[in-house]
C-alpha cells in the first residue's frame, strides 16, 4: 500500500462522513483509526494477479469510508450506551451527496482556525488535511505522542460547534502551511514536501493568488534545498552555494506559476516573498544578483505587511545593491532587538571592511543563535574573518 | 541504563586545557571540533546507544511563584551564574563503564591544533520510573 495515496483520501472521508451527519471531532477520529489500522494491516503492494474481494487496493476510498463509518459507529453506540441513551446514529449511512471539493477546502479553514494556537492548527491541519498519523506528527515535531494526541484532541474541543460550512480565514490557513514548510524534513516525514503537496492541493480549490503566492514561494525556496547545506551538515549561505544544485525544474514551476499570480493584480507578501526567490533563483551566479530590484520588492513587502524582519532584510539587500554603509545606515532603523539582527549586522561591517568588528558580532550572533546549524554557522563566521580568510 | 551527559558552559572543575573560546579557533579547527560532535552522535545512533542529544542557549532566567493572582517572579538572566548547562546527550548503555568510556571518548574531542580539549563532563545515571521488582 502506498500510504501517501491513503493520506490523500483522509479529507474526502472525513467530508463524507460529516455530510451523513457525523461531527468533525468524532469524524477526524474515526478516519485517524481506520488510517492507522490500514498501513498496519494493509499489503505493501497490492497484487493485481489475485485481487481478492473486499481487498482495499481496488477502492482504496471505499475502502476507508467504510472502515470509518463502522469506527464512527461503534464509537457513537458506545458513547450513547455510557450515558444510558440510544445511539441517535444509524448504522446504515444515507447516501450523502455533495461537491467533494467544497468539504476539503472548508477543513482547511476549520483545521486553521484563528482560534487555535498555530502549534495546534498544525498539528490538527496534518492530521486531518494530511492524513498523517499521531505518531508521525508527534516524531516530527520531537513530542511524545501521548502530548501530541492531547494537543490534536484539545484543538478539537476549541473548535467544536465552529460550523464546517463557512469559510474562514484564508490567512491563517497559509501561515499554518508556511510554518510546516519551514519545518523541513523532520522525523520520518518530509514536511517541506507535505507542506507543498497541502499548497498545491489548496490552489486548486481556490483562485485566490496568495495562494498561489505562496505555492510558488515553497517552490523556488525547495528548488534549493540540496545546495542548503553541505557534506557535513553545514549551512551554505545563499551566495556561497553551488547554484547548479538548484532545482530547475521547480524554479520553472514555481516562476510560472507566480507570474500567473501576479497578473491577476492583487499583490500580497507571499507573491512579494516569491518575486524575490524568483529574482535569486534568476541569478546564474550571485555576483549577477538583480539587488535594485529585489530592494524595491522589499519596499512593496514592508508596505504590505509593516514587518520588523522585512524591514531588517531589506537593510541587508541595500547593502548589496547601494554598498554596507548604506545597508548599515537602513540598519540602523531596524529593532535591534530581532532574531539575526546582529548577524545582519556582522555581515555588513565584514563588507564594510570592519574585521575585527564584524568577528566580535559574528561570536555575539553564534550566542544569540535559536538553532544548532546557525549557531555552528555564525562560529565558523566568526573564526573565518578573525583569521582573515574570505567567504 | 540510562545516562545524562552534561557538557556546560560554566561549572565544575577547573579545566585541564584552556582552549579559549572556539570562535578563535581557526576555521578548520572549529569544522574538526564540530565534525568530531556529529559523527560521535552518529555512531551512538548507530549503535542503538543513542536516547537523545540537545543544545542549550545559554540565557536562561530563574522563575518562581508569587502567590494567588500575582505573576510569577523572574530573576536573571545572569552574565556570571557559577554553573551554566550547554547541552546534554541522553544514552542508553549496557553499563557504568560503558558510559565512562563513551564520555571519555566525548570529552577527547579535538581543539585547537587538532589537541583533544579534556572538557570535563557530567556524569549522571537517570533515576528509572519503575520500581525494581523483587526477583
Amino acid at each position: 500500500m502506498n500510504p501517501s495515496l491513503l493520506r490523500e483520501l483522509v479529507p474526502a472521508v472525513i467530508g463524507v462522513l460529516v455530510r451523513r451527519g457525523a461531527d468533525f471531532a468524532s469524524a477526524e477520529d474515526a478516519v485517524q483509526e481506520a488510517v492507522v489500522r490500514a498501513l498496519e494491516t494493509w499489503p505493501e503492494e497490492s497484487s493485481p494477479s489475485s485481487p481478492s474481494r473486499g481487498d482495499p487496493m481496488r477502492d482504496p476510498k471505499g475502502w476507508l469510508i467504510a472502515a470509518s463509518w463502522h469506527r464512527f459507529v461503534d464509537a457513537a453506540r458506545a458513547e450513547a450506551s455510557r450515558r444510558g441513551r440510544e445511539a441517535a446514529v444509524a448504522a446504515e449511512p444515507p447516501p450523502g451527496p455533495g461537491p467533494a471539493a467544497d468539504d476539503t477546502l472548508r477543513l482547511y479553514f476549520l483545521c486553521a482556525h484563528p482560534a487555535l494556537a498555530p502549534a495546534s492548527a498544525v498539528a490538527l491541519t496534518l492530521r486531518a488535511v494530511g492524513g498523517l498519523t499521531t505518531r508521525q506528527i508527534a516524531a516530527a515535531y520531537f513530542v511524545p505522542e501521548a502530548t501530541m494526541a492531547q494537543r490534536i484532541s484539545r484543538a478539537k474541543r476549541r473548535i467544536a460547534g465552529e460550523p464546517l460550512d463557512r469559510s474562514g480565514d484564508l490567512g491563517t490557513v497559509l501561515r499554518v502551511l508556511y510554518l510546516v514548510f519551514n519545518e523541513g524534513y523532520s522525523g520520518d516525514v518530509d514536511l517541506a514536501a507535505e507542506a507543498i503537496r497541502l499548497a498545491r492541493q489548496l490552489a486548486s480549490l481556490t483562485g485566490d493568488p496568495e495562494v498561489a503566492g505562496l505555492l510558488a514561494l515553497m517552490l523556488l525556496h525547495h528548488a534549493r534545498r540540496g545546495a542548503r547545506t553541505d557534506a557535513d551538515g553545514r549551512l551554505v549561505p545563499l551566495a556561497e552555494q553551488d547554484r547548479r544544485r538548484w532545482d530547475t525544474g521547480l524554479i520553472a514551476e514555481g516562476v510560472q506559476i507566480l507570474q500567473r499570480a501576479l497578473a491577476r493584480g492583487r499583490l500580497g507578501e507571499y507573491q512579494a516573498q516569491a518575486a524575490i526567490a524568483a529574482l535569486h533563483a534568476d541569478a546564474p551566479a550571485a555576483a549577477e544578483t538583480d539587488w535594485p530590484q529585489i530592494v524595491e520588492w522589499y519596499d512593496e513587502l514592508l508596505r504590505l505587511t509593516g514587518s520588523p524582519v522585512v524591514q531588517l532584510n531589506r537593510a541587508v539587500a541595500i547593502g548589496e545593491a547601494d554598498g554596507p554603509r548604506a545597508g548599515l545606515a537602513a540598519l540602523g532603523e531596524v529593532d535591534p532587538g530581532l532574531p539575526r539582527y546582529t548577524a545582519a549586522s556582522a555581515y555588513l561591517h565584514e563588507r564594510a571592511g570592519e574585521h575585527a568588528r564584524a568577528a566580535d558580532l559574528y561570536a555575539e550572533a553564534a550566542r544569540l543563535a535559536t538553532s544548532v546549524p546557525e549557531r555552528d554557522h555564525l562560529t565558523r563566521e566568526a573564526a573565518r574573518v578573525r583569521h582573515g580568510v574570505r567567504p | 541504563m540510562k545516562y545524562l551527559l552534561l557538557k556546560h558552559y560554566r561549572g565544575g572543575p577547573e579545566p585541564v586545557v584552556d582552549t579559549g573560546p572556539i570562535d578563535r579557533w581557526s576555521p578548520d579547527e572549529v569544522d574538526a571540533h564540530m565534525r568530531y560532535m556529529s559523527d560521535f552522535a552518529s555512531k551512538l545512533e548507530a549503535t542503538g546507544e543513542l536516547v537523545d542529544a540537545q543544545a542549550l542557549a545559554p540565557e536562561g532566567t530563574f522563575v518562581r511563584y508569587d502567590g494567588e493572582g500575582r505573576p510569577p517572579v523572574t530573576d536573571g538572566p545572569f552574565a556570571e551564574t557559577k554553573d551554566l548547562v550547554a547541552g546534554w546527550m541522553a544514552i542508553d548503555v549496557e553499563s557504568y563503564e560503558r558510559a565512562l568510556e563513551l564520555a571519555g571518548e566525548l570529552s577527547a574531542a579535538p581543539g585547537p591544533g587538532g589537541e583533544p580539549i579534556h572538557e570535563w563532563l557530567e556524569l549522571r545515571p537517570f533515576m528509572s520510573g519503575k520500581a525494581e521488582t523483587a526477583g
